[in-house]
């Protein structure tokens, strides 16, 4: 990584209170995230990967404010928008975005494609009429939509053509940033190769760094420059791309890229099953989180939680063993 | 070869609502042998789960009809059975697993009831005969502390558990054939590699057939022994698995393969393969080739008539349904 990186969260925790009975009292206290920090930089596309509850998708959410931490510090381009107000902070998302899985679930039914995408243009660009059309219809093109598309609502688009809606709505107010939540895992695999491809173009064309949030290993594989795995709450590995796959030092990593079906029924490799269930965020493991289904454990991962640390390089890991 | 065990037959499922028809499989024929682990691959909207609701008879009403076709188990045709005599074959002679375990099991009833229930009434097992096979069945699928969690609901049990009670009852009354609708495509990565081998260990040991219907051709590749690509409610390519990931004949199983994204260590993300276009609408019918308005291949024949299935490179278990294998081989 070169330079100041163009958005970066420190430490950043949310915690979500569980409250139950008349009087609402707080019986617990979930982490879904329990101090996170990395750097993007940009034109580049970092992948957080993990399963389900993990605190992947509360990472993607309180980066756009779309939710607010509880302790933490989330920068984009030298500046603090932790704290920043609804007004200012609205001002911010145009340079940052994001995008949902689900692009149907995303999308106002009421309205046409054309409005979609030109609604953040009419309310951040002074364009006129004409020039906002014109822009509305570049961007409906840029991401493989035909003219046609303008006066279509979301339901007359096949899913692959509303997670390209959702991405030309995006990209309408030229973001650096943009946070893509799980955008191809709706999609069948012909279609995820498309808007992938889509992605990778336009992250070339308009150097888009990407925060990329993902549970399936072979698109991060494909899309990834650096990945970050999540394990309840915490980031457990994070480093390049191809040392992260090529010489995995956590155990989970390692669990996670074995249990990946490959397709290729040759395939000759040593399968990872782990035992036993993610444990509830409410009450997460002592020590580190991952002993409970950690075929390495040892006592003192029972105990101490372990750092990240790394080998001299920017490859770092969560674990107290040198697997 | 031995009689199979299942011979689906030119089986045709059409849609009917106010709008048209839907012809949703639309000629389709397969065998699964005894103890055999079939795999029916494709994606959303080619027909593969309304062939497994087919089997079973479970079409919504009214909405959906079996209009051609035979389809036998064990040498009966199904789709000639009386309800009465289905329910003797649905849950029995034929265990079912479907994507969703929260909405297939009864959030009311402990999970031990609804084992056991199907015991009582296929087997006429009594109460308490049925309750240690409920048991047993969630001991096999390595429930921990199988006898005490018997007594709990659905709603207790992780997503990975549930589809392991889902399991034990599909299998509670030794079914010879196992039908498994995605059944890990909702489930974590680890979990899902728990469930699988889990449903071999299981395969192995009742001997049971598994027709298993996925759109994740990497569980196809790790699970089962014969594919069957189905493409807008026809069956486009069937093979023995390693034939079909080795030489795939069909341009859309090409297609399907080489858009899955598999990072090269060491090279920056490169383009994935597209299929171009989109599926087609099964409103209209279909001449010609499914396929030919986004294959590369096609010529005019493509889509003047269907191509029926022909032997791919003279092995006789390897079938494409494509006029251009040579041209597509040769590529």
């Amino acid at each position: 990584m070169t330079g100041a990186p163009i958005l970066s969260v420190t430490d950043l925790k949310k915690h979500f209170q569980v409250r139950r009975g008349l009087l609402q009292r707080t019986i617990a206290e979930i982490k879904a995230v329990d101090g996170v920090s990395f750097a993007l930089a940009a034109g580049e596309t970092l992948c957080l990967v993990g399963e389900s509850g993990c605190g992947k998708s509360t990472v993607g959410r309180l980066i756009l404010r779309l939710i607010d931490a509880t302790s933490g510090d989330i920068v984009f381009k030298g500046e603090s928008i932790t704290t920043l107000s609804r007004e200012a902070m609205r001002d911010k998302r145009q340079r940052l975005q994001i995008v949902f899985q689900d692009p149907y679930a995303s999308l106002n039914p009421r309205l046409t494609a054309g409005t979609i995408v030109g609604e953040p243009l009419e309310n951040f660009d002074r364009l006129g009429r004409v020039e906002r059309e014109g822009r509305v219809k570049a961007l409906l093109a840029r991401v493989g939509l035909g003219a046609d598309a303008l006066n279509k609502y979301p339901f007359e688009f096949s899913g692959g053509q509303r997670q390209r809606l959702g991405i030309a709505r995006a990209l309408a107010l030229s973001p650096a940033v943009i946070v893509a939540d799980e955008p191809v895992s709706a999609l069948d695999v012909s279609v995820q190769a498309q808007v992938l491809n889509l992605m990778m173009d336009l992250q070339e064309e308009l150097g888009l760094a990407y925060l990329f949030i993902s549970h399936d290993l072979g698109v991060v594989e494909h899309i990834a420059d650096r990945v970050a795995v999540m394990y309840l709450g915490r980031i457990v590995e994070i480093g390049q791309k191809e040392e992260l796959f090529a010489r995995p030092r956590h155990p989970y990593t390692r669990a996670l890229i074995s249990a990946a079906p490959l397709p290729d029924p040759g395939a000759k490799r040593e399968r990872i099953v782990l035992e036993g269930d993610v444990p509830s965020p409410m009450t997460p493991p002592s020590g580190c989180h991952f002993h409970t289904r950690c075929p390495f454990a040892v006592a003192r991962c029972r105990a101490e939680y372990p750092e990240l640390r790394s080998d001299g390089g920017a490859h770092r890991f969560a674990c107290h063993l040198d697997l | 070869m031995t009689a199979p065990l299942l011979d689906v037959k030119d089986l045709k499922t059409h849609f009917f609502n106010a709008d048209g028809v839907t012809r949703a499989v639309d000629g389709l024929s397969f065998t699964v042998a005894p103890q055999e682990t079939v795999g029916i691959v494709g994606e959303s909207g080619c027909g593969k789960t309304v062939t497994a609701l087919s089997i079973l008879q479970l079409l919504p009403p009214r909405l959906g009809r079996i209009v051609g076709g035979r389809i036998l188990f064990e040498g009966a045709d199904l789709t000639a059975l009386s309800e009465g005599q289905l329910r003797g074959v649905r849950g029995n002679r034929i265990g079912m697993i479907f994507q969703e375990p929260m909405t297939s099991l009864n959030p009311v009833l402990s999970i031990g009831h609804q084992i056991a229930e199907a015991v009582r009434i296929h087997k006429g097992a009594s109460a308490s005969a049925a309750r240690a096979r409920a048991t047993q069945m969630l001991d096999l699928v390595k429930i921990p502390d199988a006898a005490r969690r018997l007594d709990d609901y659905p709603h207790q049990f992780s997503g990975g558990m549930r589809q392991r009670v889902m399991i034990a009852m599909a299998l509670a009354c030794d079914p010879k054939m196992l039908i498994a609708d995605e059944p890990t495509t909702a489930l974590d990565v680890t979990i899902q590699a728990q469930v699988l081998k889990l449903m071999l260990e299981l395969k192995a040991k009742t001997g049971a057939a598994i027709v298993l219907i996925t759109h994740d051709l990497g569980v196809v590749a790790e699970t089962c022994q014969r594919v069957v690509v189905m493409y807008a409610g026809r069956k486009v390519e069937e093979a023995p698995v390693g034939q079909l990931f080795a030489q795939p004949a069909h341009p859309y199983t090409r297609g399907l393969l080489a858009s899955i994204a598999r990072g090269k260590a060491g090279a920056r993300a490169r383009r994935l393969k597209e299929i171009p276009g989109m599926v087609p609408s099964l409103r209209e019918p279909i001449v010609g080739c499914a396929f030919a308005p986004r294959c590369q291949f096609a010529i005019d024949a493509c889509r003047a008539q269907l191509p029926g299935l022909r032997p791919v490179a003279g092995e006789p278990q390897h079938q494409a349904a494509c006029l251009r294998i040579g041209e597509v081989l040769a590529s």
